[in-house]
């Protein structure tokens, strides 16, 4: 039981990150999803078979070694609980789904917002991209030890 | 201030020709395609409707035809559902203070027509345009009736992707599995009856069904039928839990969605079950600041997924707390919320105001069961599916011959569940007609295992659980 309704409790979360290796000069997904919910669209949809997912219901992992780090599942998770994350170096880039307008532009300064909306941090949006069902995938540069805190962005023009 | 959406996120608004229509000697501008009810609402009309006794101010609640909270006198006719009622250009729209008078000088009735169909479905929503689907399919001579001008039941207005397997649509829009299940059965010679209210149904040796809609009516004679009409969303018992701005998380939806009117600017939403937390995010993309969702229970009942949507958008989710009052004069102005005990006592002293105008209720749903409870379908009060549902066995088979329930009408679920509870009830239906049998098992089976692969975690425990109690009484009654 998370002491704050919503967000994902410590002890469950540092099983779903990638350990610092898997993540350094490449692109993974972190699936943020921990209770058994009947869906295993992250599975199916995974170009490489990244994501073991034994039954349904069961909570998804990801194989870092396999995962390519593509994005696909970002835009296809219907439970917007799939990030990408890459180290490099000093800094990161974080992933988000994104499902607001106005969609950032690539260059723009968002606000970056962790699992609470709280703005941690200004951040240049790296890349946009949009599926044809109009989820976006945001991609953001921040500092490195905020690759596990940032999980959102604000909308242009909401501060 | 309500205002019109242009853009969103997920959904584009195609509105139709600019129609004009007269309220109360107002001029209200519309589109055709709206209802009544909508185009009012965009126009900053709150108060559509007085309650009978104390004249109290009612207003949009559910959208669906289903409360009575916008019943109004159109072209002389009263308590009408304007909610459901489209919109036309030069048509008369009045408030009724409190009772609608019939017009002395009305036509008792209008021609009837008659309908002989093998199965006839109430309701065009995923349970119904499914059942419709694999009768259909499965040579059956099928009609579908809906009450509202547009089909597609409550997932016109589901902008999320869906969960489930790749069977069933996962990580499909509801609004998109709506147009895909509208053109199949578009493509099958259904017969459609829109705008169509099923009055009764009377049965002998086939089904006799009274159909009502404006201007028209059938009787329509069916082998089978197949029950398929949703639910009607939950009220709370709180001071001025009437006041206009108080609306039903559907309501809302349907107003935001199907229309794009956004009736309010500040939101509080009681229920953190997952259609409040959904509601919320749907509100964020509108546009409007949810300044928090409260929930009485210790716990999120919603998928955390669906929590954490919001929660990283900044939106409280306050547990142990309730409404406890709505605040203003003619229409909602502010909300009091209060902090509960471990017996969801008010904590005295823990009250909070909070500045919105919409008070959203997201606190459950009562499955629609007026059809078969009025054709004499033994029933049962079941908590954990809702309220009252017909007894029905794992084939949708109800206690009257020929009569199934599928989807929301059978217990409160979902829509994942509803589609292929119709499907099991279209295709068993079909097979009781003697219409391909074999083909039909082999339907009935695969939705089957769909559907137990479906609620095979601990969300579905509650709604199986109530699930396996009308089975057994069913064991015994239906056999």
């Amino acid at each position: 039981m998370s002491a704050e309704p919503g967000v994902i409790p410590e002890d469950l979360l540092q099983r779903m990150l990638p350990p610092d290796e898997k993540a350094e000069g490449r692109t993974v997904a972190v699936i943020e999803c921990h209770e058994e919910i009947p869906c295993d669209t992250c599975r199916w949809i995974c170009p490489v078979g990244a994501v073991i997912k034994p039954t349904i219901i069961a909570p998804p992992a990801v194989d870092w070694d396999k995962c390519t780090g593509c994005g696909t599942c970002v835009l296809a998770c219907p439970g917007l609980a799939i990030f990408m994350v890459k180290l490099d170096g000093e800094n990161a880039e974080v992933s988000v789904p994104y499902e607001f307008l106005p969609i950032p532009q690539k260059g723009q300064v968002v606000w970056a917002l962790d699992r609470t909306g709280r703005k941690v941090a200004k951040a240049e949006v790296l890349r946009v991209v949009t599926s044809k069902d109009k989820t976006s995938m945001v991609t953001v540069r921040v500092p490195r030890d905020l690759a596990h805190v940032v999980r959102a962005v604000l909308p242009p023009g909401r501060d | 201030m309500p205002r019109r959406l242009w853009e969103h996120p997920i959904l584009e608004f195609e509105r139709g020709a600019e129609a004009e229509f007269l309220f109360e000697g107002k001029r209200i501008r519309a589109y055709e395609g709206e209802s009544v009810a909508a185009a009012l609402v965009a126009s900053g009309v709150t108060t559509l409707a007085w309650s009978c006794k104390r004249s109290r101010p009612r207003g949009f609640f559910c959208g669906i035809g289903k409360c009575s909270s916008c019943l109004m006198t159109v072209d002389g006719i009263p308590n009408v559902r304007t909610c459901i009622t489209p919109v036309r250009s030069g048509m008369v729209v009045e408030r009724q203070r409190p009772l609608g008078e019939l017009p002395t000088d009305a036509q008792a009735s209008q021609e009837v027509e008659e309908l002989d169909v093998d199965l006839f479905i109430v309701g065009a929503g995923p349970a119904g345009l499914s059942a419709a689907i694999e009768a259909s399919k499965l040579g059956a001579k099928v009609a579908i009736a809906d009450e509202n001008f547009r089909p597609g039941g409550q997932l016109i207005k589901q902008t999320h992707k869906f969960f489930g397997s790749r069977a069933n649509y996962a990580g499909v829009r509801g609004i998109e599995i709506a147009r895909i299940l509208l053109r199949e059965l578009q493509s099958l010679e259904a017969e459609w009856l829109t705008r169509a209210t099923v009055v009764s149904d009377y049965v002998g040796s086939k089904h006799t069904l009274l159909v009502d809609s404006p201007g028209r009516a059938w009787l329509v004679r069916a082998d089978s039928v197949i029950v398929a009409t949703g639910a009607m969303e939950n009220m709370l018992p709180f001071p001025n839990n009437d006041l206009p701005g108080v609306m039903g998380a559907g309501g809302l939806q349907t107003l935001m969605h199907v229309f794009g009117v956004v009736p309010g600017e500040r939101a509080l939403i009681v229920g953190a079950g997952n259609v409040g937390l959904i509601l919320a995010y749907q509100l964020l993309q509108a546009g409007v600041d949810v300044k928090a969702v409260v929930e009485i229970m210790p716990k999120i009942g919603g998928y955390a997924v669906h929590a954490a949507k919001i929660r990283r958008m900044g939106v409280p989710i306050l547990l142990r707390h309730t409404v406890k009052r709505a605040i203003g004069a003619r229409r909602v102005e502010a909300a009091e919320i209060v902090r509960v005990d471990e017996n969801f006592r008010p904590i005295e002293g823990t009250e909070e105001q909070l500045d919105v105008d919409m008070l959203i209720l997201a606190v459950g749903l009562t499955p629609s069961t007026e059809i078969p409870l009025q054709a004499g379908a033994q029933w049962d009060y079941v908590p954990e599916l809702g309220g009252p549902v017909p007894i029905h066995d794992q084939l949708l088979r109800t206690t009257v011959d020929g009569m199934f329930v599928a989807g929301d009408a059978s217990g409160i679920e979902e829509a994942t569940t509803a589609m292929l509870e119709g499907r099991i009830a279209g295709a068993k239906a079909a097979s009781e007609l003697g219409l391909k049998p074999d083909k039909a098992d082999k339907v009935i089976e695969e939705a089957e295992r769909q559907l137990d692969e479906f609620r095979s975690g601990p969300f579905s425990e509650k709604v199986l659980k109530g699930k396996r109690k009308v089975w057994e009484v069913a064991r015994e009654v239906i056999g």
